[in-house]
């Protein structure tokens, strides 16, 4: 099992948003979670990755069979856990070059690797461009600064590829984005796939996987995972809005 | 004539002193630089040296600074051997250099270079022996007597410094590096006095370092006097490298004649006390100031940027722009102050100083300030000071970069606004790496400083290429 969440309570400034998650998600799997706004995918994707202003008060998460708890969040990087943004952060003055370079030489640092050599580098770069289809000259300038909506989404799948990680979590990675955007991304993700890497997506729309065929698909309403299934349970939300999950729930 | 020893700074020494040694202080003097040090030293004796009382001053006490004890000379300091103290080098970077050692002109051959393009460069000592009617065009004609101790005091005593005249229509090829180096065995005060006239339509790029050589403390009163012609273009950078038990009292003064355009950047690595003041008088229309300032302090270090801005004539813009950052017990104080005149039609004026706190024992003081007497002006001020951006920490890190470096890459790319704007490339690269060193605490003073002083064991070669200037 490469990730399992078990009653997983999180809160911030003391108000609890996530109240008793569990999800399991094995190597070579894709899942979908999805849920109305404010229900707490987003809170679940950053306590994923450790953000420090959540506060776990109970239950645990195991990756590859590791509790994370104790885990930086560069750590937990390193070993492989990558989070696509739903709101990427604009970095002016750090080039996504360099940007790139740190981290990937801090992640094989890790690993006891030597730093990638400048050329290796670039045109681990160029290739990776490529597969996301940037063609513009984006990786020059800093990081997210004046990006678009579609760009700053495109440039997450690009360090995604950059950094190729185990466990991939991408939030509304899809929203805001033109069918040909989506494609792209949709495109990078399936590229990516490898029976050894999992993905998690969220999203609020079904149309994401048609591209993305996901094996599983959640609905998270109010801090818990309250249904789940195939990938028929997307096309049925799509149908019935989270009413019915809202009334099941009472 | 005895040093004046270890005594603590304060009015009655100087004005002791003055009285003692008028008459060697002028010796040089055309009556019209005599009379203006008399004037000065009358000045001084109202004014004293400022305390907190003062407005200006309130933020900055320097009792600990005066009361630390300091040699004081009439005469340069010897017995130190500028020529194997350091070797001053930007990689690549092709400079024509002039030295100063606490305070007085060193040169290897000459004390005044006159190059084929008529450009000046040199002692200001020997320029007002052998220049006396063009120095006296533009000395004391700058700098304020009146309304400041320090430069009152530096008026009263000045004695040598850095002479440079850029004449009309001449652009200085090369940019010019003005380098003071502080280098003594006992607590040293020491004033300089610098005047750099650039002429109409003529062009002059000039980066000025102060750097200590050891550890030893220095109170520094340098006052520097700098007039653009007419559409005269000048880059001026003003680096500040010097040990922790070091003052430094700055002041520049600005004219600016119709159209000319001024680039001044003020770089704060280190020091004890670093005080700035940066006046710009707009003496024409269409003028075009731009200021920059960084300061990188930590531990007890307090740095004090003053500028003001004197938009007199219509037409002129002006901006600054000062960032920080702060560490540990740090304290900057910003106070920007611009004046925009009843006649200054469309001045365009913007004041910016944004700070980063590393802890919460570090501070700020930030005020820019306008004083506005036209409706038909564009102007603009503000002032942030906060943490580090904790979302992009999180996005960082989350790439597996590690917190430090992180931490690290943020610091740099806020500095980077205004180091960015460092006109020449080597010297931007140099400044680049400084400020890397400077984050990452690596920056030992003058081991690696921008001059990359050399240690007196290895004596170097100091060579100023004359045919390339
Ligand atoms: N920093 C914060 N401080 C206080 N409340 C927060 C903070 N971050 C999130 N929340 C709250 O936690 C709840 C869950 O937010 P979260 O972003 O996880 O929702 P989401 O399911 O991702 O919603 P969306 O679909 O709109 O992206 C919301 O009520 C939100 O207001
Ligand atoms: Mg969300």
């Amino acid at each position: 099992m490469l990730l399992q969440i078990k009653n997983l309570h999180a809160s911030i400034n003391g108000k609890e948003i996530l109240k008793g998650v569990d999800l399991d998600v094995r190597e070579g799997e894709v899942h979908a979670i999805m849920g109305p706004n404010g229900t707490g995918k987003s809170t679940l994707a950053s306590v994923i990755a450790g953000r420090e202003v959540f506060e776990v008060t109970a239950g645990e998460i195991l990756y590859k069979g590791k509790d994370l708890h104790k885990l930086s969040i560069e750590d937990r990087a390193r070993e492989g856990i990558f989070l696509g943004f739903q709101y990427p952060v604009e970095i002016p003055g750090v080039s996504i070059t360099n940007f790139m370079r740190t981290a990937v030489n801090e992640i094989r640092k890790f690993k006891g690797l030597d730093p990638l050599p400048g050329g290796d580098f670039l045109r681990l770069m160029e290739e990776k461009k490529r597969l996301v289809e940037i063609t513009s000259n984006l990786t020059n300038r800093s990081v997210n600064e004046g990006f678009s909506g579609g760009e700053k989404k495109k440039n997450e799948i690009f360090q995604m590829a950059m950094l190729e990680p185990v466990l991939a979590i991408l939030d509304e990675t899809d929203s805001g984005l033109d069918i040909d955007a989506l494609r792209i991304v949709a495109n990078g993700v399936n590229k990516l796939r490898r029976p050894d890497n999992a993905f998690v997506v969220i999203t609020h729309y079904q149309r994401l996987l048609d591209y993305i065929i996901p094996d599983f698909v959640h609905v998270l309403f109010e801090g818990r995972i309250v249904k789940s299934g195939g990938k028929e349970l997307a096309l049925e939300l799509e149908e019935k809005g989270y009413d019915w999950i809202k009334k099941e729930q009472e | 004539m005895q040093p004046e020893t270890k005594e603590i700074l304060s009015a009655e020494r100087f004005i002791n002193l003055y009285e003692k040694h008028r008459e060697f202080l002028s010796a040089q003097d055309t009556s019209h630089i005599a009379a203006l040090r008399d004037q000065a030293m009358k000045s001084f004796t109202g004014l004293g040296f400022p305390d907190t009382s003062l407005e200006s001053w309130r933020l900055t006490d320097l009792d600990e600074s005066f009361n630390r004890g300091y040699d004081y000379h009439l005469k340069p300091t010897t017995g130190v051997d500028f020529h194997k103290v350091f070797r001053c080098n930007i990689p690549h970077l092709d400079t024509a250099i002039i030295g100063q050692l606490n305070g007085w002109y060193v040169s290897k051959d000459v004390p005044l270079m006159e190059l084929g393009n008529g450009i000046i460069m040199g002692s200001l000592a020997e320029a007002r022996k052998k220049y006396p009617h063009l120095v006296e065009r533009y000395y004391g004609t700058m700098a304020n007597d009146s309304a400041d101790g320090f430069t009152a005091l530096n008026t009263a005593f000045a004695q040598d410094g850095v002479f440079i005249y850029v004449p009309d229509n001449v652009k200085s090829p090369r940019p010019v590096q003005l380098i003071n180096v502080i280098h003594f065995e006992e607590n040293l005060f020491l004033q300089s006095r610098n005047l750099i006239v650039v002429g109409a339509n003529a062009g002059l790029s000039l980066v000025h370092c102060d750097d200590s050589y050891n550890h030893q403390a220095s109170f520094s009163n340098i006052v520097t006097e700098i007039h653009i012609g007419e559409h005269g273009v000048m880059d001026h950078y003003k680096l500040q490298n010097i040990n922790n038990n070091s003052t430094l009292v700055s002041s520049v003064f600005f004219r600016m004649d119709a159209s000319a355009q001024l680039a001044s950047h003020y770089i704060s690595l280190n020091g004890g006390l670093l005080r700035n003041n940066i006046r710009v008088h707009f003496n024409g229309p269409h003028g075009h100031a731009a200021i920059y300032g960084i300061y990188l302090m930590d531990k007890r270090q307090h740095v004090d940027n003053q500028v003001y801005v004197d938009h007199a004539f219509p037409d002129c813009s002006s901006s600054e722009t000062f960032k920080g950052i702060l560490d540990e017990h740090a304290h900057a104080i910003f106070n920007g102050h611009v004046l925009v005149r009843r006649d200054a039609t469309k001045t365009d004026a913007r004041q910016s100083n944004k700070n980063i706190l590393m802890t919460d024992t570090a501070r700020v003081n930030s005020k820019p300030f306008l004083e506005i007497y036209n409706d038909d002006v564009k102007c603009s001020h503000g002032s942030t000071t906060g943490q580090l951006d904790q979302e992009s920490m999180f996005y960082l890190r989350q790439r597996g970069i590690g917190e430090e470096t992180a931490r690290m890459l943020l610091m740099f790319a806020f500095a980077d606004e205004v180091v960015s704007k460092i006109a020449i490339p080597e010297l931007r690269q140099r400044i680049e790496d400084m400020v890397k060193k400077r984050l990452q605490g690596e920056l030992q003073i003058c081991e690696q400083c921008v001059l990359h002083c050399n240690t007196p064991e290895h004596p170097v070669e100091f060579q100023i290429d004359l045919s390339k200037i």
